[in-house]
């Protein structure tokens, strides 16, 4: 079964029944545009180069297939961290900023738009603009300014203006609700850097490859450590679900490797303060596309919570709604609380200070046994850095 | 008037036989429980006793991506005031009996996903409804799985345009509209933009040339009897929703006759 499906977007933009272009027509020029250049764009030998460059001497890549001895110990497994933290910028968020960048400017772009949550696509997307010399308008909730000082500084200290969001719940979701209207008032120069696998057609595959660096790579050095291409098991937290999709990609039609999805849950899946998307999201429209998404019974989107800013968005990339629906992913859910401790004992036992977000991926250890020899590789997706307050704050450090 | 007209499926859509008449139309966009949950109804029989040709009733939902703030923060009240599809619908059910203008529901695509599109088509039926504004359900995607639904139940869905629209997916848009066109006049959300210029004015020219079989209404910009009647000279008619909605936040919804009579221009 697992063998003859295809997890990869169809020339429709679809995975399985989801995704699409649900667009308003004011922004089908820009999506069309993008839609028939995009494939051509990163197919050209000049493209890749950059690109490639870019990735080794800018963020730093490869980054680090790491074997987490002490961790590996405490949890009966081979545990192979995936240092995305250890990139330029402390996330996987800046191989897709890149990549987009180039995109950008091969389209003859002059100004670049973006939505962010925590910060950390801000940051990337503004980091960039520098590296190019373009304008750069980030859209950040309300609230999630007040929340993100540091983030909101480091963007501003790279050139880009912040725009608060000041509608509807006024944090990620309706960050992105500006970044679109922005797009739909600017459709000849502007460019929007989506920060997830979300979004209409062609964003999630788009993102989704430029951040499959993270498997292709992770392949490699498997080999290199283990003898062997393919782990049991990739482990990835899901916010949109962009360094989720980079580290399944080039193992999605691998049968015999396992694929698990983290969500945050929260303070419960059934405490009504969750994001666990997969469990309590229906299917429908959200963004620009149809996937998974939480709302009430009367298709209007709600406000998930999250300790983790980045993985507080009521919905998930189309392309992890249908690993969902097909079964080829585990979706497990993580509290607020399981991924704190996750992080903290990251610190203890390595010596890494993680991002919440990926805390929720360690988390999944307290929860899941694994044989021995299993070799289980999992996308540190950030590092903690920008997480220091939440920590300091949860455990009266 | 015609005060109990009663739905006749052999008839033609109201849409059309509106736009038959030989005047200019005037559209009105309001968003339904907004200033209040009960306005609804009261909205629609006062837009029609002013002169109102046609009303696009806006179905709230939490994310209107292509609308500005004064829609949105409407949007957002009407939800708080408690509006819901099915609240909407058991609001218009009699609304026949006292209203002979066409009505369109204007609304994102998810509240109606979920509440089931073929549902949310019978529905709109039964209440004499005539037509849809779906701003984000993309026109390949109705045309291939819910063209058919909209018309066993003898619903017009009308397609947006805008000045970056090419004219080989104009002429698909009127290929597959059966009533009229909506011709934003500018790249923007609602309410963003007051006014056209010369790029406007060219971009209407354009579009009157190229011979659609469907009318064209302009939408976006228009605020008063000056944008009223500059849109109204290329196009059959024109919507106003902004600034509509502006007037019944400033206020209420008593003094509906001034501002209609203001775009109107009644002495
Ligand atoms: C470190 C880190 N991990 C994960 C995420 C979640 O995003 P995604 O699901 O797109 O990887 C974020 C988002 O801000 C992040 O900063």
């Amino acid at each position: 079964m697992t063998e003859i499906m295809n997890y990869n977007v169809n020339e429709k933009g679809y995975y399985g029944e989801f995704g699409g272009a649900y667009i308003p027509e004011m922004l089908y020029p820009n999506v069309e545009e993008l839609r028939q250049n995009y494939l051509k764009v990163m197919a050209e030998p000049e493209f890749q180069k950059e690109f490639d460059q870019l990735l080794k001497d800018y963020v730093g890549r490869p980054s680090p297939l790491y074997f987490a001895k002490r961790l590996s110990e405490k949890y009966n497994a081979k545990i192979y961290l995936k240092r995305e933290d250890l990139n330029h910028t402390g996330a996987h968020k800046i191989n897709n900023t890149i990549g987009q960048i180039l995109m950008a400017k091969r389209l003859g772009k002059h100004r670049i738009i973006a939505e962010t949550g925590a910060g950390q696509h801000g940051v990337a997307t503004a980091t960039v603009c520098a590296l190019m010399g373009l304008e750069c308008i980030v859209y950040m909730g309300e609230i999630d300014i007040k929340r993100q000082a540091p983030n909101v500084a480091r963007m501003k200290m790279l050139g880009a203006t912040v725009v608060p969001a000041l509608s509807g719940s006024r944090t990620l979701k309706d960050a992105t609700n500006e970044a679109i209207r922005d797009w739909i008032n600017n459709p000849v120069d502007t460019h929007y850097i989506i920060g997830s696998a979300i979004g209409p057609h062609p964003y999630p595959d788009m993102v989704t490859k430029f951040q499959s660096v993270i498997s292709e790579e992770i392949k490699w050095q498997l080999n290199e450590h283990e003898g062997r291409e393919n782990p049991d098991y990739v482990v990835a937290c899901i916010g949109g679900g962009s360094n989720a999709a980079g580290t399944y990609y080039h193992f999605l039609h691998e049968p015999d490797v396992n694929i698990i999805a983290v969500e945050a849950a929260g303070l419960g899946v059934d405490s009504g303060e969750s994001a666990a998307t997969s469990v309590l999201g229906k299917e429908g429209i959200i963004h620009g596309c149809k996937t998974l998404l939480m709302q009430t019974n009367d298709g209007q989107i709600t406000e998930p919570y999250s300790i983790s800013a980045g993985l507080d968005y009521p919905g998930v990339g189309p392309m992890h709604a249908h690993l969902c629906k097909t079964g080829r992913a585990e979706f497990m859910a993580i509290t607020d609380d399981e991924a704190m401790k996750a992080g903290l004992k990251l610190c203890e036992l390595e010596g890494i200070i993680p991002a919440i977000e990926s805390s929720h991926a360690l988390a999944i250890f307290e929860q899941k046994s694994f044989k021995p020899n299993d070799v289980v590789v999992v996308s540190l997706s950030g590092r903690g850095d920008k997480d220091l307050e939440n920590y300091i704050e949860y455990f009266k450090i | 008037m015609d005060s109990c007209l009663r739905r006749n499926d052999k008839k033609m859509n109201r849409i059309n036989q509106k736009l038959q008449e030989d005047k200019k139309l005037l559209s009105i966009y309001f968003t339904a429980g907004y200033p209040n949950i009960n306005d609804t109804a009261t909205i629609i029989q006062d837009l029609e006793k002013n002169g109102v040709d046609m009303i696009e009733i806006g179905l709230p939902f939490s994310d209107p991506l292509a609308d500005g703030p004064t829609i949105q923060a409407s949007s957002t009240q009407a939800l708080k005031n408690g509006m819901t599809t099915e609240v909407l619908f058991e609001q218009l059910k009699d609304i026949r009996k006292s209203v002979s203008i066409p009505l369109i529901i204007m609304g994102y695509f998810n509240p109606m996903f979920q509440y089931g599109v073929d549902a949310f088509c019978k529905k709109c039926q039964e209440i004499g409804i005539d037509g849809l504004i779906i701003p984000d359900l993309p026109v390949d995607v109705y045309h291939e799985k819910y063209q058919t639904i909209f018309e066993k139940h003898g619903l017009i869905n009308v397609f947006l345009i805008t000045p970056q629209t090419s004219d080989e997916r104009i002429h698909y848009i009127d290929s597959i509209s059966n009533g009229f066109i909506y011709m934003v006049s500018s790249a923007s959300t609602t309410g963003a933009k007051v006014g056209f210029g010369e790029e406007q004015t060219q971009y209407f020219e354009r579009i009157g040339n190229m011979n659609l079989k469907n009318p064209q209404i302009v939408g976006f910009g228009i605020s008063n009897n000056q944008t009223f009647t500059q849109a109204t000279q290329y196009a059959k008619g024109a919507i106003i929703g902004s600034a509509f909605v502006k007037h019944v936040t400033n206020e209420g919804i008593s003094n509906i006759n001034h501002f209609i009579s203001s775009i109107l221009n009644h002495e």
